[in-house]
Formats: C-alpha cells, sequence, structure tokens
C-alpha cells in the first residue's frame, strides 16, 4: 500500500514537471518574430591558408586527393568571409534569452576535419558528436578554466555512435582540439539567446529575434570581435553587414 | 608431489626457450648501417642469458627430484665453504657475465653514441608531443630559426613555435609530418619534446632513443634501405599513446630532393 503512495506521489511530481515544461514552450514561441541578416566581408587579401600534412594517419590523408588547407580565415569568391559567429551580446530580455532550440547541433568528424570548424549553439542547446573516418578522434575542447563550463576529453573510435552533451554557460570561444591528429581545430561558441554563423558567401541570419534595440557582436577566430547596435521591427528583417579588416 | 614441481619447471623452462632458440618472432629486416652491431649484441644477449636460465631452471629441478623426498629438518649438505663461498662464487660468476656482455656491448654503444656524425649528416630536427611527431629541415640556408615556445600553435599549425616575420634563418625551414630521408645518407637528429617524454623507436633501423623534458638530445644513423617504415613512441605519455605515431619514407636522392621541394612548396 506504502508503495502505492510513493508511486502515485512520483507520478504526480513528473506531470507538475512535465506542465511546466509545456507552459515554458508555449511561451518561446510567442517571443519568435523578428530577424536579423547580414553579410560579413573582409577586406583585403586573405592569408595564405597551409595544405595540411596528414600523413601520420593513412586512413585521414587517403580522404584529401587534393590535401585539405587551414581554416582559420576561409573567405568566398565574392569575399565574404565563413566562420563568423554573430550573437547579441546587449539588450535580449531574459525571456528571449532563456530560448534553447530544440534542433541539435551536429559536430562532425569528416575527412580528419571538424564540419563545422566553427559551431554556434545555446547555453544547453543539444550538442551531437559525430565521427564518420574511419579512425578513432579524440574529441577535447578547452573551455577557460574556472569558468563556467568545465572540459572533457573522450575517444571516438569508428563505428561508434554519435554523443550527446551540451555546455553550461556562455563562452566565446571553446577552442576544441583532437590529440590524436594535431592538425584538427575548431571552436564552438556557446552563447545565449539567437545567434548565426556565416557561410562561405559571408551571409548569416538570426532567427526569432524579439522586436527591440540590441547590441550585435561578430566574433572571428583570427580577426576578433566588432559589434553594431541594431533596432529590429516586428515582421521586418534588420539587416546588418559588418567588415573585417585583413591584417 | 616434489618430482612433478621438478618435472614441470624443467619443462617450462625448455617450452619457453623453443621459440627463441627456433627464431619464431624475428626482428623486421634491419635497414641501417649500424644496426647488425645491435643485432649481434642482442643475440650474444640471448644466447648469454638463456643459457644462464635454463642451467639455473634445470639445476633447480634436478636438486628439487633429489631432495623432495628428505625429511623435514633433516640436513642435507653444506657448500663447500659454508655461505660465504656460495655468495663470493655467485657474484663472481654474475660479474663477470654482466662485464663481459658490457665490454662486448662498448662496440655497439659506442657506434651509435660516441662517435660523432659525418660532417655532411644532413641534419633533421624532430619534435616530440602529445600524440604526434614533426619534423623540421632547415631549407636551403641551412639554419634552423629559433623555436618561440609561446608561439606553438596547433590551430595555425605552427607546431614548432617559429617566428617567420622577424627571423630570417625560419623562413625556408621546413615542417613535416613524415620523415624523409635519402638512402645512404647520414642523419643527424636533433631530439626535443614540447611536453614530456616520448621516445623514437623505428624498429627496422635498430634505433631507440627516448626524449627527455628540456634537453637536445641527438642522435646519428644511415638508411641502407629504400622504404616506408614506420615511426613509435614507446614512453607510455598518455591517453593517445597508443597512435603516437609517424612514417620514415627512405628514398632515393632524387625523389628525396623532389619532395622536399614539394614540401616547401606547401609551407
Amino acid at each position: 500500500m506504502k508503495s502505492l503512495y510513493k508511486s502515485a506521489a512520483i507520478l504526480a511530481v513528473l506531470v507538475v514537471v512535465a506542465l511546466g515544461l509545456l507552459s515554458t514552450g508555449v511561451h518561446v514561441n510567442a517571443a519568435a518574430e523578428g530577424r536579423v541578416t547580414g553579410t560579413i566581408k573582409l577586406d583585403g587579401t586573405a592569408p595564405h591558408m597551409r595544405p595540411i600534412d596528414m600523413s601520420k594517419d593513412p586512413t585521414c590523408a587517403k580522404q584529401h586527393p587534393t590535401p585539405a588547407r587551414l581554416e582559420n580565415v576561409v573567405v568566398g569568391p565574392s569575399g565574404g568571409l565563413a566562420n563568423v559567429v554573430v550573437y547579441i551580446s546587449q539588450g535580449l530580455p531574459a525571456s528571449a534569452a532563456a530560448v534553447v532550440p530544440s534542433k541539435p547541433i551536429v559536430w562532425d568528424q569528416k575527412g580528419c576535419m571538424y564540419q563545422p570548424h566553427v559551431a554556434g549553439m545555446d547555453v544547453g542547446q543539444q550538442l551531437q558528436v559525430v565521427n564518420s573516418d574511419p579512425t578513432t578522434h579524440n574529441i577535447h575542447p578547452l573551455p577557460q578554466m574556472g569558468g563556467g563550463n568545465i572540459g572533457w576529453n573522450k575517444s571516438q573510435p569508428q563505428g561508434s555512435p554519435p554523443f550527446k552533451t551540451s555546455w553550461k554557460s556562455e563562452e566565446v570561444a571553446i577552442p576544441v582540439k583532437c590529440n590524436i591528429h594535431p592538425w584538427m581545430h575548431g571552436y564552438m561558441v556557446v552563447v545565449k539567446g539567437p545567434y548565426g554563423v556565416s557561410d562561405s558567401s559571408g551571409s548569416f541570419t538570426l532567427d526569432n529575434v524579439p522586436p527591440g534595440t540590441y547590441t550585435l557582436t561578430a566574433w572571428h577566430e583570427t580577426y576578433g570581435t566588432q559589434t553594431q547596435k541594431v533596432t529590429v521591427a516586428a515582421g521586418k528583417p534588420a539587416t546588418v553587414s559588418f567588415t573585417f579588416k585583413a591584417k | 608431489m616434489g618430482k612433478i614441481l621438478a618435472v614441470t619447471i624443467i619443462l617450462i623452462a625448455i617450452l619457453s626457450a623453443v621459440p627463441i632458440v627456433m627464431h619464431t618472432w624475428v626482428a623486421p629486416a634491419d635497414v641501417s648501417v649500424h644496426g647488425h652491431l645491435i643485432d649481434e649484441q642482442m643475440a650474444e644477449t640471448m644466447a648469454e642469458a638463456g643459457i644462464a636460465f635454463l642451467a639455473g631452471q634445470i639445476l633447480l629441478g634436478l636438486f628439487i627430484w633429489k631432495f623432495s623426498d628428505v625429511k623435514p629438518g633433516a640436513r642435507i649438505k653444506n657448500f663447500p665453504g659454508g655461505a660465504m663461498g656460495l655468495v663470493i662464487g655467485a657474484f663472481l660468476l654474475v660479474g663477470t657475465e654482466v662485464l663481459a656482455l658490457g665490454v662486448f656491448g662498448v662496440k655497439a654503444w659506442s657506434e651509435v653514441y660516441f662517435q660523432p656524425p659525418a660532417a655532411n649528416a644532413m641534419p633533421i630536427q624532430v619534435q616530440a608531443g602529445q600524440f604526434a611527431f614533426y619534423f623540421r629541415y632547415p631549407g636551403p640556408d641551412g639554419k634552423f630559426g629559433p623555436i618561440h615556445p609561446e608561439l606553438i600553435n596547433e590551430g595555425t599549425q605552427n607546431l614548432f613555435g617559429l617566428d617567420q616575420d622577424h627571423d630570417p634563418a625560419s623562413k625556408d625551414d621546413i615542417v613535416t609530418a613524415e620523415m624523409a630521408i635519402p638512402v645512404n645518407h647520414e642523419v643527424h637528429l636533433l631530439m626535443h619534446t614540447k611536453d614530456l617524454g616520448h621516445s623514437f623507436y623505428v624498429p627496422a633501423l635498430r634505433v631507440q632513443q627516448d626524449f627527455v623534458p628540456g634537453l637536445d638530445v641527438t642522435l646519428h644513423f644511415t638508411a641502407t634501405k629504400v622504404g616506408k617504415y614506420e615511426i613509435v613512441c614507446t614512453q607510455l605519455c598518455g591517453l593517445g599513446h597508443y597512435n603516437m605515431k609517424a612514417y620514415l619514407d627512405v628514398m632515393s636522392q632524387g625523389d628525396f630532393d623532389s619532395w622536399l621541394k614539394q614540401q616547401a612548396a606547401n609551407q
């Protein structure tokens, strides 16, 4: 009899928690209105990106008939700068900052390179680490010591299933490396609220931005950060562009 | 019961010697100039230690066979000269054996460590770090640029911490992940580690040398056969130790020159 009460109590708690989660979900959708789009350009010539010598692991080298190159600066044909993370650094209401996208971020290891090289993600957003290579990798993110995130270092042999994790607090940016393949290097940019990562044409989009005035920050691994003010009106996408200067 | 133990001990000793006497497991073919000295030394050591091992085990077995039935507390016999004689005898026997191995081994050792490399030996720097080896060739100027540890950055692949904007000697340095060398040309290896202890082991070359943190260690050898050989780390250095390796590519002089040119273009 006692155990019956116990399970009823547990069930009740679960129902309350589930209802609570559902109600936040409803609240989330209400905030999703505006959007910020734009492009990022590099002013000047991009530095030479060295080809990578993967001879240490023949299974890696075999996947690149022409050697892969470093990705510290990736510029598209139209001069757009890729791998820039744009996020709202000031002015976001707490309710919008608390929204966590349900879609997981996939961090793939393919051809012994990180795909993507730079990933934006929300605090608490699910991160799926995938190994598509016929070799063992180890994924070693190095968050700032003493910050809100704790580093880890996991091996992922070929054929092993993706593993799921997430980051606990904001951090721009967490370097990620593979100890087995020292050329593998990337960044995870963990923010609160909407973010966008520029593609090879330099364009980015921040969805679900509630109307208001914000400070946007654009971060690039080589060229650092830039900020800009932006005003978002309901139902009307705001356009912003950033230009980084080649050193 | 004692007799069964005696037979077992002798059987184990003989069976464990069989694969060694029959050469069941052999080292990869030697491709270095000095390698035969190491092989001869290894064979001598194996023979000497093997004979001593077999003699010791068989003697032990025979004693057990002979005296296992003696009543508890019964006195058997004294070693001539007592315990003191036994200790001196063992000391002389083992001491001579160890000394002999050392005296005969000096030749192999000095060939690798006491003789300086030839004046025309090709210098190559090798850097060990968790969990990879990287190599540096000095380029046309024949000089290695200085290393600035604070500039080491795997993200930009500045693996040696070179400052190519300010150090003229670094400008033409060639950094590779594979070690290519010309055949029949002496190589002078300058070794250092970026973090902790590692080891540079090329079984086919009969070369095995530890990296010691804080020390610049050197080594020289000549490869005599074109081919691709494995370089592995043999000092347990962390989680990725099992995967710490690189390849040694021994090439003809012509192939090596074009390989180096290709690598220089990739910098």
